[in-house]
Formats: C-alpha cells, sequence, structure tokens
C-alpha cells in the first residue's frame, strides 16, 4: 500500500519526501478539523450539565 | 567471466523490477497500523490538542469582547459601585456569547467567553466551551447565575475548579460591567443534582435573597460520572464607565496608561 505510494509519487527521492509530507499535513489538518471533533461526538460524550 | 560479470550485472539491473507481489496480509497490517496510529492521535488530541487550540480560540474570543465593550482610556477602578443595585442584562439570544468568566484562580490571564444554552452546540465547540444554564438568572441578578463547562476537553475551562480556595474573587464581565463574586464552597453531585442550579441553591421553590454565582463541570477527570459544583456569592458591582476592577485590568479590557 505505502509501497505503492512511494512508487507512484513522481520525482527525486527528496521531492518525494516532500510530496509525503504535504500529504501527511492535509490528512493530519483533516484528522483535526473534521474527523477527529465528528468522531468525538458520536462515542462516549464527557457531559458536564446538571440535568432532572 | 565475461558471462558471470554479465549475468551478475543483468541481475543487478533486474533485481528493482522483480518487486514482490503486494500481498493482502501486508495491505491489512498496513492498514492496521495506520489505524492505531490515527487512534493514538486521537487520543492525544482529545486530551491535549483539543484543549490548546480551544483554550487559545476561547481566550482569543473572550479578549475581543473586552475590547469590543470597552470604553476608550478607561482606567482601573480601585472601588466598586457603592449603594447601587448591579444593571441586570437583557436574556441573551441562545447561542450568544454575552459574558466573560476571569477567574484569577484558573491562571495570571484566564478569561472565557460564555455563551447563552448548555446543549452541546455551545460546550463541545471551540469557539464557546463554556454555557449559561438558561432557566437560571443573569448575572447580578437575585438568585442563581449558573454555568457549565468543560474539566478536561473543549478548552476545558473549569480544569482548575477544585484549586478555588474561600474568598477566591470570581468576576463576570458583560458590555455592562464587571460582577463580583466571592468563592464560597465546592459540593459534589450525582448527574441529576438539578437543584445546584435553583434559584437559592440545593433549596428548590425557596425564594432567593441572595445573588449566587454556580459553575459546575464534570469529575473525576476525564468522567462524567459525577458533578462538581463550586459556588460563590455576589460581592460587589463595577459600571462599565466606571473602568475594570483593578484586580484584573489587565486581563479585562485595555487600560491606557
Amino acid at each position: 500500500m505505502y509501497g505503492a505510494l512511494w512508487r507512484i509519487l513522481p520525482g527525486p527521492v527528496w521531492v518525494r519526501i516532500l510530496l509525503l509530507l504535504a500529504l501527511a499535513t492535509v490528512v493530519l489538518v483533516a484528522l483535526v478539523v473534521w474527523v477527529f471533533p465528528y468522531v468525538d461526538h458520536l462515542i462516549a460524550p464527557q457531559d458536564v450539565t446538571v440535568t432532572e | 567471466m565475461t558471462a558471470d560479470r554479465g549475468s551478475v550485472a543483468a541481475h543487478r539491473r533486474a533485481a528493482p523490477r522483480a518487486r514482490r507481489r503486494t500481498s493482502v496480509t501486508q495491505v491489512l497490517a498496513e492498514l492496521l497500523l495506520t489505524a492505531g496510529v490515527i487512534i493514538g492521535l486521537f487520543v492525544g488530541w482529545q486530551v491535549w490538542l483539543n484543549n490548546e487550540i480551544a483554550g487559545g480560540v476561547q481566550e482569543q474570543a473572550a479578549t475581543q469582547n473586552s475590547e469590543d465593550w470597552a470604553i476608550p482610556d478607561a482606567k482601573p477602578a480601585s472601588k466598586p459601585a457603592k449603594n447601587v443595585d448591579p444593571v441586570i442584562g437583557d436574556k441573551p439570544k441562545p447561542d450568544e456569547l454575552f459574558a466573560n468568566l476571569i477567574v484569577p484562580r484558573f491562571g495570571k490571564d484566564f478569561t472565557r467567553p460564555l455563551a447563552e444554552g448548555v446543549g452541546r452546540d455551545v460546550l463541545d465547540n471551540i469557539n464557546f466551551g463554556m454555557g449559561h444554564y438558561p432557566q437560571s438568572q443573569m448575572p447580578g441578578e437575585v438568585g442563581n447565575f449558573a454555568l457549565a463547562s468543560h474539566r478536561s476537553a473543549y478548552g476545558g475551562a473549569f480544569h482548575e475548579i477544585h484549586r478555588l480556595r474561600v474568598g477566591d474573587p470570581i468576576f463576570v464581565e458583560t458590555k455592562d460591567g464587571w460582577y463580583k463574586y466571592i468563592y464560597r464552597n465546592t459540593e459534589y453531585v450525582h448527574v441529576s443534582g438539578i437543584d445546584v442550579i435553583a434559584p437559592v441553591p440545593q433549596e428548590a421553590g425557596v425564594e432567593a435573597t441572595q445573588r449566587i454565582i454556580t459553575l459546575t463541570t464534570c469529575n473525576p477527570f476525564y468522567s462524567s460520572a459525577e458533578r462538581i459544583i463550586a459556588y460563590g456569592v455576589f460581592d460587589s458591582w463595577y459600571p462599565r464607565a466606571d473602568g475594570p476592577p483593578y484586580a484584573i485590568s489587565k486581563v479585562a479590557g485595555e487600560v491606557s496608561e
């Protein structure tokens, strides 16, 4: 899987490393901005209010 | 010899091309490893990164509120208003940011914005993080001004709630001015302990004569099993026009020196 990704990426090694870093950044940002908050709402709500 | 050398060279050249075929097991292993890393990241986000992000966003929003409400060139007030009842603001709309909470015990620069409502849209939101129980009273009003926030998520505004000591000031800033409450006591209740936000806490149906502030959050850390409740009693009122209370003038509103 990751081997295939490495082969698909164009250019010399340093270009591929930069591209991988850029991809990883995009994935991380997407996780933090959308995925994690969404998942957090689905699992174990940390309720802090008193309710009847 | 030549033939041998030639075959070695050919072998070397061919080697990179003769890739192993990717097996299902390998793909599965890589997916599982990825999932492990992502779950680890999620935990890190939940207990740390999200708090850092939300705390920063909320503190900035609160500072922005202070600046929006500030009267230019206001000097810090060393004394509260005398013999004047505090101004009671209008009931805010749901999700409206209408006040800041400033608690020096929670941190030297601690100021956080406060929105109307205690639904997840307010509390589980990096922009708000702290909410006002709509059925409770307004700041400075006779009765109970009751708030909820997280202990350790979405900014965790009440993370240090257990550190409050008797006599600690709790300030609420609105566009009208600053309401100073003095921390009185803490109690631990069940999730259903709704009476803590009654006009007279734990005395539902009794007519209020005091002005109380109530902070509710979860207890213990990273759990929703119980609620920890902190109460404060109204002390004094600093009208907007007189400038921010001296003790928090660095946090609340710009002070031109």
